[in-house]
């Protein structure tokens, strides 16, 4: 398997060929590809385990087209670490949609250590698509660290589109200065003996900063998932929610702690959480439809995780 | 022979009575509304002819094309044609319109989902890429999920309470979606205590505590209903137990 089939799994070879989308590749420790726009910079720095890689996005540039990242590793062992540094300028606007690709995975490992600062005005949008193997030899370890100036905008979403999770434990931190926006969605579905970690923290520090911390999970036959959701308003005005719905099913076991911490009078945080098995009226509105029990199951779940 | 023989069919739940002995023949064909005040039973008995989850346990029998269904689970009764709208529907996170739709018609194309949601008067361009979720009115929910049973094409389905959150405009959509129903050879079952909807009904069966007080054409039970059930002071509660309607 090349880095080329990877790209077609993905899906994404075809905007890779577009000569106004930039895009970076990565095959384990190698650049396999790169196109820059203008205004975007990426630098990057081969290592033994993986790649340094560096990205700029210069003042009052907005880059219309999305950007697309692919991680990838064509083999079943390895270990993968994305070092990644990535600055927008003030009023610098990117989307990325980043492909990491393990299908053939037996014992892989893919760390990835991010540090984000988002500039005054700037926007960020961050969209993470997951293509595992089906035997769930992959422990994935997503961290984050985000500085948000005032004024801007960051919001991620993670999601496995195929395969088994195998182990996932993701790690984001971001910190919220004045009127500043932050928005992470995990969605993640484990089964077997699948190991789900999420871990999001988010500091409102600054006057009217917004932040949502959403996940949506499930847990089927021995998979566990365990959520930790804290956010933190610290300054006037600073409003939050924490959402979090995971539904087990066979001998699945989830764990949801939401932390929501307020210590300014007009600050105001809430959150829900729900863990349970699948509702049974929208079950059995879909069996009376035709559905066996597992079928409906499936669909509320994609539903869920769409 | 009917399509489906309910031959005397009681339900207890958590010691009360809901249904009562209960033997009713419904037609192939035709509309029939089952009419009684709250707590007459009526949804109890869509939910008992459906097979929900807490409504199998049945003393008597349910037969459907000479077939007895009481030992059928849901979805089994759903394959053999039998369906059921719910007074309050389900909202699902995420549920795409087309998936919903496609749970009872697999086959369905973009054209045949396009064609129910316009049947119930949803514009496709607008529901189509929409999630049956709580971003959609009640209305629009109950209106949606006509357009599912009209893809789904059942031989037999319960409508329940189907104006229930419905405005007037509404309205005329799922008659029309009754009379469609009606065309393509479905028995259709009108749950309501509703007039107006009872007014869509060739036969009646009017339920009173969980029993059969009275049945036969519409135009004999509803002024019946109408001088007798609507001033009745009777709390209409069986044995005192579960309430009708929705969940």
């Amino acid at each position: 398997m090349e880095m080329n089939d990877l790209l077609q799994m993905a899906r994404v070879d075809k905007a890779l060929q577009d000569e106004d989308t930039a895009h970076l590749a990565i095959n384990l420790n190698e650049v396999a590809s790169k196109r820059l726009v203008p205004g975007l910079q990426v630098e990057t720095e081969e290592l033994d385990d993986g790649v340094a890689v560096d990205i700029v996005v210069e003042e009052d540039v907005q880059i219309d087209r999305r950007v697309h990242l692919c991680f990838g590793v064509t083999g079943e062992q390895a270990v993968q670490h994305i070092d990644m540094d990535v600055r927008l300028e003030p009023n610098a606007s990117i989307s990325v949609l980043s492909h990491c690709m393990f299908p053939r995975a037996v014992d892989v490992e893919h760390v990835m250590d991010a540090r984000i600062s988002v500039g005054e005005n700037a926007s960020y949008r961050y969209d993470e698509k997951h293509i595992h193997s089906e035997e769930g030899g992959i422990a994935v370890y997503p961290s984050a660290e985000v500085e948000l100036a005032p004024h801007a905008r960051f919001a991620t979403v993670f999601e496995l589109i195929q395969g088994r999770v195998g182990v996932l434990d993701i790690d984001y931190g971001i910190t919220g200065r004045e009127h500043s926006t932050l928005e992470m969605m995990s969605k993640v579905s484990g089964r077997h003996k699948d190991s789900i970690k999420i871990n999001e923290r988010g500091d409102l520090v600054g006057e009217g900063a917004r932040g949502v911390l959403n996940s949506r999970v499930a847990v089927r036959d021995e998979a566990t998932a365990e959520v930790y959701n804290k956010l933190r308003a610290t300054a006037p005005y600073a409003r939050g929610h924490v959402d979090c719905k995971e539904i087990i099913k066979d001998n699945g076991r989830a764990t949801a702690i939401p932390i929501v911490e307020v210590s300014h009078p007009l600050a105001h945080v809430t959150h829900e959480a729900a863990i349970g098995s699948v509702d049974t009226k929208q079950l059995q509105t879909l069996m009376a439809r035709g559905l066996d029990e597992d079928q409906a199951t499936e669909r509320i779940i994609e539903g869920l995780l769409s | 022979m009917g399509i489906l023989e309910i031959d005397n069919v009681s339900l207890t739940i958590e010691d009360k009575k809901i249904l009562d002995g209960l033997s009713i023949d419904l037609w192939e064909g035709h509309v029939h509304a089952v009419v009684g005040p709250n707590g007459a039973g009526k949804s109890t008995l869509a939910f008992t002819i459906m097979g929900l989850e807490g409504y199998r346990d049945i003393d008597g029998d349910i037969r459907y094309n000479g077939e007895s269904i009481t030992p059928l689970a849901v979805d089994e009764r759903a394959r053999r044609g039998i369906t059921l709208a719910w007074q309050e529907p389900a909202r699902y996170e995420g549920l795409s319109v087309a998936s919903f739709i496609r749970a009872g018609a697999a086959d369905a194309d973009s054209d045949d989902i396009a064609e129910a949601l316009e049947q119930v008067g949803l514009a496709p361009d607008e529901y189509m890429g929409r999630a049956v979720d709580d971003t959609l009115s009640g209305g629009e929910r109950k209106k949606l999920e006509l357009a599912s049973i009209l893809a789904m094409r059942p031989r037999l389905v319960m409508l329940d309470e189907p104006d229930s959150g419905i405005d007037v405009a509404s309205l005329e959509k799922i008659f029309e979606g009754i009379d469609l129903l009606r065309s393509y050879g479905a028995t259709v079952v009108l749950i309501t205590h509703s007039m107006t909807v009872m007014q869509q009904a060739e036969h009646g069966f009017l339920l009173c505590g969980g029993q059969l007080v009275d049945k036969g054409r519409m135009e004999t039970l509803l002024p019946y209903f109408e001088q007798e059930c609507i001033p009745c002071g009777h709390k209409n509660v069986p044995d005192g137990g579960s309430d009708d309607g929705d969940e």
